[in-house]
């Protein structure tokens, strides 16, 4: 068992499925025999704004919390959310990031303007990235919704975590009558 | 013993079921909601669970349950336990009979807080115990210590977690429920209950002497302890501070308290006396450092601890410099990227709230308003609040806005759940000290923020069974209000002629906006508007809403950018086809 604790950022905007994405990582390494802590985002920060999920894992977790510097992974579910935290990734970490665009308001409302180069910074920031079509691939393994599973899906195949653990968190996270679809839109991104 | 992974919060309601407790009341407020929410589905084994209207109201409510025998938690977030002051520094005096926690959850850093309060004050003010646990398990564990503490010593018992313990998750071994030995059945003494002037006054004695005796509890109770490692830097800290520390320095001693209040003497001039060099190292205010340093004892603190905000590990590593003083050793991460576009909380797709603050910003007043989805009504581009100061103050300000002669109309924007809470006070004073402001109640048949709660205008408890609605309308019209309307702000030609109307009207006039929140009465199927390009003028109007759904189009021929409606999030709330000038935005 490893005895340094991996730290896992999961980012995106409100409501597109960070926090169930986070519970499938902590259930998978809790499966693993691994200690786990998680930290969330609640109230208002949720309603449409840029949201972060931690979990860390290993033999023994103290802080909930990941220091700048120091994560192994990160997922985001839309584009430019990763380029925020890109902070807190270590030398050598991946990066797995949904090709989705969400504009936000300030952009919406003309205050502020979307990177038009945003892919282009992705490349230059993170050595290791995989660039997801999160949505595209989601919609055809049944629904769009589950674009956060296809990530989840990229980020287990960078992670040492055996894949059959995945698998039953997975199950054992989404309702019993979605459970084939989200297994699928794990495997699909599982594969990328 | 099996280990699940549970929220701080949902660690609580187990440990809470756990303890043998009963009866669990409070009001919502992040980050103390999901507690009575998890505790309600031990309802079955013999748990019952109340949403109060306010927390004071939930305060009284699980005193009396208190004394009466039962065990039970009550739960707000740090602002809700101003509201709940009053009972509980009475409560002090006379106590309780049955087990009582008092759980609040502090927002260090303002996550979702106007402001952030170190409660850990309110033990010491009302002279009770608070523990201060670190992770799940010790939220589970010190329910049930805090309510045998409770008991052992008649005494209400805070339990103060903080957002980063309450929202965290972390692994916690479960055991099996065991009930109280105290009798639940209401024994007459009013030498006991009545706190008049003659009573209260050998209540006041028995306070200290409580005090002293919890003291004495808290220098041998494994809830404070002592972990020697290095000797030459000890570290006194509490709470999930104590997580930080043991990252940031692994090899220091440290003396954690879990009780931090009252005080164990006898614990810190141990600890003080093994280490060379004393630090403590706590959250938001120096209530440890102040009580070393006044037994005598040097220590540094708050020279090189923030006295703001949440002390996480990037702070840490901060500390640990200056304490150390050497650089900071954490790895040097990648810039901050600071030129990105924000991305701010902001108004759902299709939320009926929206639709007033637009109405609003067509005219020139005054707008108070107060804590709730609404308040991002002061974000841009609507822009449409002027104040906020606590729950319910909305309304009330609204008064003192124009007694102190200002000439513009005054206008108050208060939720449902927050009327219910404390806003019909001010509304009464309105009527009554002959005001003339209008009032917007925002009912959208639900406490939205912190995630749906019910509240005494939905018709259901938090029991889940159906039960009477109290009636906005008829509420406002008890408190001696004649110009009551109700109307669906979705409908806006309607909501603009009411508001300008009633701007005009030199008597208290009261408009409720119903209309249910979209979040939680999705519709099925929505079939998403669209604009017409042949149409749009490219005013940008609807922009003007700032709806999340309708974005500008970089991709637009000509150079000029065009709103689009992103089709997976529109709600089909027909704001937007309202707003426009030239009917370009399509659907039914």
């Amino acid at each position: 068992m490893e005895t340094i604790t991996k730290n896992i950022l999961l980012a995106g905007a409100g409501g597109q499925g960070i926090l169930l994405a986070s519970e499938i990582v902590a259930q998978t390494a809790m499966h693993c025999g691994f200690d786990v802590k998680t930290n969330e985002v609640h109230g208002m920060a949720q309603r449409g704004g840029s949201v972060v999920a931690q979990i860390r894992y290993g033999k023994e977790v103290n802080s909930p919390i990941i220091l700048e510097g120091t994560a192994s992974v990160l997922g985001s579910l839309e584009l430019i959310e990763s380029l925020r935290y890109a902070h807190f990734l270590e030398p050598g970490a991946w990066a797995v990031i949904s090709h989705q665009r969400m504009i936000p308001v300030t952009v919406s409302s003309g205050m502020a303007k979307y990177p038009e180069d945003a892919e282009e910074r992705i490349r230059r920031t993170f050595p290791h990235h995989k660039l997801v079509e999160a949505e595209r691939i989601a919609q055809e393994t049944g629904t769009i919704k589950a674009a956060n599973v296809v990530v989840l899906g990229a980020i287990a195949s960078v992670l040492d975590l055996p894949r059959e653990a995945w698998e039953t968190a997975v199950a054992a996270c989404v309702k019993p009558q979605h459970r084939d679809l989200n297994l699928r839109a794990f495997a699909a991104g599982f594969q990328l | 013993m099996k280990k699940v992974l549970m929220s701080g919060n949902e660690a609580i309601a187990r440990g809470a079921y756990e303890a043998g407790v009963t009866i669990g009341c409070g009001y919502p407020g992040t980050p103390s909601t999901e507690i009575l929410e998890n505790l309600v589905k031990y309802k079955e084994e013999g748990v019952y669970c109340e949403w109060a209207p306010n927390e004071k109201v939930a305060m009284e409510v699980a005193a009396a349950a208190a004394i009466t025998g039962a065990r039970v938690i009550v739960t707000m977030k740090h602002v809700g336990l101003n509201v709940a002051a009053d009972p509980l520094m009475t409560l002090a005096y006379i106590g309780v009979r049955g087990g009582m926690v008092i759980c609040v959850g502090d927002d260090p850093g303002m996550h979702s807080s106007q402001n952030e309060q170190d409660t850990r004050n309110y033990a010491r003010f009302a002279k009770i115990p608070v523990l201060e646990p670190s992770d799940s398990q010790e939220m589970k564990d010190f329910i049930g210590l805090g309510i045998e503490l409770s008991e052992k010593f008649q005494t209400p018992v805070i339990l103060r977690g903080t957002t980063r313990v309450c929202h965290s998750r972390s692994l916690v071994e479960t055991r099996e429920r065991k009930m109280g030995p105290v009798k639940v059945e209401f024994e007459r003494n009013p030498q006991r209950w009545v706190p008049i002037p003659a009573w209260a006054r050998s209540m006041r004695v028995k306070v200290e002497q409580r005090l002293h005796d919890a003291a004495e509890f808290g220098n041998t109770s494994p809830l404070n302890r002592i972990e020697w490692r290095d000797k030459s830097l000890g570290i006194v800290t509490s709470g999930v501070v104590y997580q930080y520390v043991r990252d940031a320095f692994p090899n220091a001693s440290i003396l954690k308290l879990g009780m931090a209040f009252p005080f164990p003497d006898a614990k810190i001039r141990e600890f003080a006396a093994g280490v060379g060099r004393l630090l403590v190292i706590e959250e938001l205010d120096s209530i440890l450092e102040e009580h070393i340093l006044a037994m005598g004892i040097a220590c540094d603190g708050r020279n090189l601890v923030p006295g703001i905000g949440e002390l996480i590990p990037s702070v840490m590593a901060k500390i640990k410099a200056a304490v150390e003083k050497s650089d900071i050793t954490v790895p040097k991460p990648l810039p901050v990227a600071a030129d990105l576009p924000g991305r701010p909380p902001v108004l759902c797709p299709g939320c009926p709230h929206r639709a007033l603050f637009y109405t609003l910003k067509k005219h020139d007043v005054i707008v108070t308003g107060d804590i709730g989805c609404y308040s991002l009504g002061v974000l841009k581009p609507l822009e449409r609040m002027d104040t906020i100061l606590c729950m319910g103050g909305g309304i009330s300000m609204t008064q003192g806005v124009q007694r102190a002669g200002e000439k513009r109309k005054v206008v108050g924007v208060v939720g449902d759940s927050t009327f219910f809470h404390s806003g019909i006070t001010g509304l009464l004073n309105i009527v009554y000290n002959k005001g003339t402001s209008l009032v917007c109640i925002l009912d959208n048949r639900t406490t939205a923020m912190t995630g749906h709660q019910d509240h005494p205008g939905t018709g259901k408890t938090l029991m889940g069974e159906m039960t009477r609605e109290a009636s906005i309308p008829e509420l406002v019209r008890a408190c001696g209000v004649k110009r009551v309307h109700t109307v669906d702000p979705l409908h806006l030609a309607e909501l603009d002629r009411l508001v300008a109307e009633e701007l005009e009207a030199d008597e208290p006039s009261v408009i409720i906006t119903r209309s249910p929140c979209l979040l939680k009465e999705r519709k099925k199927n929505v079939v998403s508007r669209k604009i017409n390009a042949d149409k749009c003028k490219k005013c940008k109007k609807c922009i003007g809403l700032g709806c999340p759904a309708i974005e500008l189009s970089a991709t637009s021929e000509g150079g000029t950018v065009a709103p689009v409606i992103n089709p997976l999030l529109c709600n089909a709330c027909n704001e937007c086809k309202q707003v426009c000038p030239f009917g370009a935005i399509e659907g039914e």
